[in-house]
């Protein structure tokens, strides 16, 4: 959603950059005894988030007085909007906190810097590779670079209502011994009686969430031809997932077909008041589940069921530099410091995230059991680069083909073939319009 | 009784203006809990101050008021001043100049904003003006212009000719037959496009997000934002504390100017 509103203006930046160039954002140039002076555009909004960004922006401008880091609050809402237009006036931001599908067109568009010679041996080993392959994209000039260092990751998780999971008298499912898919739907049904739902899928944007939770079963919705061309593909493995997810609403049942057509958050009411036992959802929302439940409301947090595999697609929140920026070396300083594994773990803590530092995954404060931290940053190995960040076309048809689509299957208006022709069809039209 | 249907359909009406305000002030004093009931209430349970010691202790919600009160006071001041004289002569001179004038801004008025502001952005940076509170007051009045000069040249038009002919038989030149006659009778006119000028202003957020980048100089809009995280989840009880202090200098500035909005001044000024 925030991409497709920044590609409403997108196809004016090339004109526009023709008048561009020149600016950058750090205003005092090095060497003359002044501080370098770099601004950090973050889009931390959550409270414990917002405070753990400034404090470690604090601790960095009190021990580098040579270079003075300026905190900028953006929002997630708006920040491609905010810079494609600050890219092609010069004026972006030196340090720019984003997320790994909206690096892909900046950094074809060259305003993003490539990170690959500068970054330092010991960041990078600290973040597993399969974290850098959701930053490593085609440059302006075609060669592959990494755009980003990756910092937050999500994943998904079930949130359980622990008194109807316990009386259910289902097999409570861990990190190392998750629910089968098949396991999942039978504890769903267990689970429905007397009014109450087993679960419920929020599916207002179902796209990215389906996509992720395919690759259960190998579904990767795309495919690349030896040309080089991607189309999308719709076979067994992708229909998966969207099969079970629509036998349990219409077949078994034990789905709450209330909650199909809302966002991520707006089942907690329904959900604290036990009209569905079981919530699948990123990791994050145990905030607001820890911030609303009313007193005396238990709720634990279990793995997402696993097919062939329990892979997951990831796409990582990311800090990158600017290409204008007149002190790479120095913002390059900065993101090391800001994203050591000490600082990782209070911002995935703030955040409700998984680290992607390995060294921060085993930090005591996101391996507790409580809020359900043990299981949430134990499903950070399951991550793997979502299959569609290097799709280009893929925002245009979530937003114009798969929307739609999935809106419709999951609301019973059509069959699965249908949508499977229709994802493919009218998905392949979108797609031919990005082929170089 | 004949009255009571025109006052329940008035009740309604207020009814349904002032419900968003009502329910932003009560959903300011809600607990997290009490915001996630199925069944929302209207008088919160537990009334608390939190959401606002969180509001204004995390941002600088008076400093940026303030701001953005500089920004659209200055911005709707400039901008009466400059349409005021345009929209008389428009009015007033019928030619083809001023029916193409007309034109040209009611079809100014069809151009998206997004589509010009990367080329406005680089204006303004080689002008120096990007991260300045002049600059943004320069890009509202720019494009609150248009619309207010249509506004007033109606009610410019509004104003019969006959008053300034009759106010030349007794021997008064143009200027003091509009300093003396048109002015008082369109004041009515003129608030309301300083409201409209100021409300534009008070509340726009695409051009302040792109052009003001130093959080020195942020504007309400943009601070209030910040309460908002992806996919629509927002922390709803700071963002309406916040939001519903962001309404009041408004409100205060069209509680002090709308005795000026008055009509039929001009009933009966002649007759034929």
């Amino acid at each position: 959603m925030r991409i497709r509103s920044a590609l409403a203006v997108a196809a004016i930046v090339t004109l526009a950059a023709a008048c561009g160039g020149g600016g950058g954002g750090g205003e005092t140039p090095s060497g003359d005894g002044q501080p370098v002076k770099l601004d950090f555009l973050s889009l931390a909004w959550q409270k414990e988030s917002v405070a753990a960004n400034k404090e470690i922006v604090a601790e960095w401008n009190k021990s580098h007085p040579d270079i003075q880091v300026t905190y900028v609050q953006g929002s997630w809402d708006n920040v491609n909007d905010q810079l494609v237009t600050q890219f092609a006036g010069g004026t972006a931001p030196d340090v720019i906190h984003n997320d790994s599908p909206a690096l892909a067109g900046f950094a074809s568009d060259g305003y993003l810097l490539d990170l690959t010679a500068k970054l330092p041996a010991e960041l990078k080993s600290d973040i597993p590779q399969a974290a850098w392959d959701t930053v490593t994209f085609m440059g302006g000039e075609g060669e592959q670079g990494v755009y980003g260092v990756p910092f937050l990751q999500e994943s998904q998780v079930i949130i359980a209502n622990k008194k109807l999971l316990d009386a259910s008298g289902v097999r409570v499912p861990t990190p190392d011994n998750p629910w089968t898919w098949d396991e999942f739907s039978e504890a769903a049904k267990k689970m429905t009686k007397d009014g109450t739902y087993g679960v419920a899928w929020a599916m207002k944007s179902p796209v990215n969430r389906t996509l992720n939770l395919a690759l259960n079963f190998g579904g990767t919705f795309f495919q690349t031809g030896a040309d080089g061309n991607t189309t999308v593909k719709v076979g067994p493995e992708e229909r998966e997932v969207l099969q079970r997810i629509h036998d349990q609403l219409y077949k078994d049942k034990s789905a709450d077909p209330a909650a199909l057509g809302q966002g991520t958050a707006d089942p907690l009411p329904a959900f604290f008041q036990g009209k569905f036992a079981m919530l699948p959802t990123g990791v994050y929302l145990r905030q607001q589940v820890t911030e609303q439940a009313p007193d005396g409301f238990e709720w634990v947090t279990l793995p997402a069921p696993k097919g062939v595999t329990a892979e997951q697609g990831a796409v990582s929140q990311t800090l990158s530099i600017a290409q204008d920026s007149e002190h790479p070396d120095q913002a390059m300083q900065f993101i090391a410091y800001f994203l050591n594994a000490e600082n990782q773990a209070k911002l995935a803590k703030g955040d409700w995230l998984l680290p992607t530092s390995q060294k921060a995954e085993s930090d005591p404060a996101i391996t507790t059991k409580e809020n359900g931290w043990d299981v949430a940053t134990a499903s950070a190995k399951n991550l793997v680069v979502a299959p569609f960040l290097k799709v280009n076309g893929y925002d245009e048809w979530r937003s114009k083909v798969a929307t739609p689509v999935l809106q419709e299957y999951y609301a019973n208006k059509i069959s699965l073939d249908d949508a499977a022709k229709r994802l493919v069809e009218e998905g392949n039209q979108v797609l031919e319009r990005y082929h170089r | 009784m004949r009255r009571v249907p025109p006052y329940l359909a008035l009740f309604a009406y207020v009814v349904f203006l002032a419900f968003p305000l009502l329910w932003l002030l009560s959903t300011a004093l809600k607990t997290p809990q009490e915001m996630a009931l199925t069944s929302p209430t209207w008088i919160p349970r537990e009334p608390t101050l939190a959401n606002f010691a969180d509001a204004f202790g995390e941002q600088d919600l008076v400093g940026a008021a303030l701001r953005s009160l500089v920004v659209a006071l200055s911005s709707s001041l400039i901008t009466v001043l400059i349409s005021l004289p345009a929209a008389y002569a428009m009015a007033r001179y019928r030619s083809l100049v001023s029916r193409i004038a007309v034109g040209w801004v009611l079809v100014s008025q069809v151009f998206p904003f997004i589509l010009i502001v990367i080329p406005l952005f680089l204006i303004m940076r080689d002008l120096e003006l990007v991260n300045t509170l002049p600059g943004l007051v320069a890009v509202h009045v720019t494009f609150t212009l248009p619309f207010a000069l249509w506004m007033l040249q109606g009610y410019v038009r509004a104003v019969p000719r006959e008053l300034e002919e009759a106010a030349a038989v007794d021997g008064a030149g143009r200027l003091r037959s509009i300093a003396s006659v048109v002015a008082p009778l369109l004041a009515p006119g003129v608030v309301a496009t300083l409201l409209f000028a100021f409300i534009s202003s008070w509340n726009e957020f695409l051009f302040a997000l792109v052009f003001l980048q130093d959080p020195d100089v942020m504007t309400l809009p943009l601070t209030l934002v910040r309460f908002t995280g992806p996919e629509g989840v927002a922390r709803l009880g700071p963002l309406a504390a916040a939001s519903l202090m962001a309404t009041i200098p408004s409100l205060i500035f069209f509680a002090i100017i709308q005795r000026r909005l008055k009509s039929g001044l001009m009933a009966g000024a002649v007759k034929g």
